[in-house]
């Protein structure tokens, strides 16, 4: 089997009963399997809320680790709509020429970086230093707080091989108490500061609000980046001919972003809570329990997606979720596919392959699936073209 | 060279020539207000909804089904909807008129 092959844990239950079950902490949660399913779901957040205690729409729940909500992530309309608002304008400045110039300047360093190494481990030399200087441009701080965050590992809410992890999340909340206070004092050009001076609905916004903002813009570009960035390269060790493809034909990288984001699902699933006695593919689920709206394996359904486990690199029509669906679709989508759509040029500009030396999978346990979501480690050779 | 025009939700009629490409990418290069093309036009993110004009539907042709179940969830969808990612520029496109579904 390729290292950079993923296979799908979900087509049974997905195929059969369209359901999967799953306990989390004493909170079970019944996983809708079939992409229209989801989208649905997804869209009636009347029934399937996201506003419920902070951190229970999370898998595995946060409910014991955090008590601030996550904004606007852990909110219904209309107050959702009211905050992205506000928010969209400041994540869409990926596309703004001055945000891409600094951005490839962030890749070629990491890219110039790696290939004068023997060998590295892309997870954490690699996905994770990329990830956190990224992150400076979307947050328009100094780059050398990147280094604090890579500090921090790969992880903000666990351990290295645990679950969830108070003191780990207390370093993130911590930080983040510090910097609003800082920014308070002494407001600069970053978003601390522009959301501490932003209105929502004419009311000022609490700092309580803001740090539930910048929560979720750490936790939630985290893991899914540092996952996207070391499967894609996965595939490309695995696939020499498509650095090749790419390099060629420039105009299919967009394809290729997409296709790696259905393919790879970087976020498995999210929950959300029910508020009513309801159904879900014609199964009972009784007001506040939790249904999770599974990406992933909506991801390969093979009632909408042709050759649904397999990457095709220049698929046309991908109507996946793995950035999520409707209202609460991914704040940091627009920051994420510029990392990945420049990093894909980069690559094919100026390495002529990839070669694995060895890896240890990221298995994730899922009641009674198990899903390969990305790497613990993954060691390779990145020779120059 | 064939003309097309975007009428945004504020009213705004703007008219660009155009002759290839998708409908979304002159939008988006255009900057049309309301017109998004997040996912670059492999119908997955619906921020290229459009309306086209009545008298002008059978020549711009119905959406797939992948495109409509895609519009079936998205705000103000009608039989006039549109993904406009996947409405390809061609010759019979000219004096084609768009109504931006979104603000």
């Amino acid at each position: 089997m390729k290292v950079s092959e993923f296979t799908c844990p979900f087509a049974h239950a997905r195929q059969s009963k369209g359901l999967g079950f799953m306990d989390d902490q004493n909170d079970p949660v019944t996983m809708l399997l079939r992409l229209k399913d989801v989208r649905k779901t997804a869209h009636n957040w009347k029934t399937f809320q996201s506003g419920a205690v902070p951190g229970r729409i999370v898998i595995p729940s946060e409910v014991k680790i955090r008590d601030t909500r996550q904004i606007p992530f852990e909110l219904d309309p209309p107050a959702h709509g009211d905050f992205r608002a506000l928010l969209d304008p400041w994540f869409k400045r990926p596309l703004e020429d001055e945000y891409q110039h600094k951005l490839d300047n962030i890749i070629d360093n990491v890219i110039d970086k790696s290939t004068s190494l023997a060998s590295l481990d892309i997870v954490t030399e690699f996905a994770l230093i990329l990830q956190s200087q990224a992150l400076t441009l979307l947050l328009n701080t100094p780059f050398e707080e990147s280094k604090t965050w890579i500090s921090w590992g790969t992880h903000v809410f666990r351990s290295d091989g645990e679950a969830l992890d108070a003191n780990k999340a207390n370093i993130l909340y911590d930080y983040l108490d510090k910097e609003i206070d800082r920014a308070a004092e002494n407001p600069t050009d970053d978003l601390y500061s522009v959301l501490l001076a932003s209105e929502v609905n004419g009311k000022q916004l609490s700092k309580e609000e803001v740090k539930g903002i910048l929560i979720l813009t750490f936790a939630g570009g985290r893991d899914t980046v540092i996952n996207a960035i070391t499967n894609s390269i996965a595939y490309l060790a695995d696939h020499p001919e498509a650095l090749e493809q790419l390099k060629q034909n420039p105009d299919m990288i967009n394809n290729a972003v997409e296709e790696f984001i259905r393919y790879f699902s970087p976020l498995t699933q999210m929950g959300r809570v029910v508020t009513t006695d309801t159904e879900v593919c014609e199964h009972a689920q009784k007001a506040d329990t939790r249904v999770s709206l599974c990406w992933a394996s909506a991801n390969r359904d093979e009632k909408t997606f042709e050759r649904a486990d397999e990457i095709v690199l220049d698929r046309k029509i991908n109507p996946h979720v793995g950035f999520g669906f409707s209202h609460h679709n991914c704040l940091g989508a627009t920051h994420a596919r510029q990392i990945l759509r420049t990093l894909l040029l980069k690559l094919s500009q100026q390495v002529s392959a990839i070669e694995v030396i060895d890896y240890k999978e990221n298995i994730e346990e899922l009641g009674e699936f198990n899903r390969k979501v990305g790497f613990d480690n993954l060691r390779v050779v990145l020779h120059r073209a | 060279m064939v003309k097309i025009t975007f009428i945004t939700k504020d009213n705004k009629s703007t008219t660009l020539e155009a002759d290839s490409g998708s409908v979304m990418a002159l939008a988006v290069d255009n900057n049309i207000l309301g017109i998004g093309g997040d996912c670059g036009g492999v119908c997955s993110c619906a921020t290229c909804h459009v309306h086209v004009q009545e008298d002008q539907a059978d020549k711009i042709g119905k959406a797939s089904e992948i495109e409509e179940d895609m519009l079936e969830l998205d705000d103000n969808t009608n039989e006039f909807s549109r993904l406009s990612c996947q409405i390809e520029i061609s010759e019979e496109l000219d004096g084609a008129v768009f109504y931006v579904a979104q603000e």
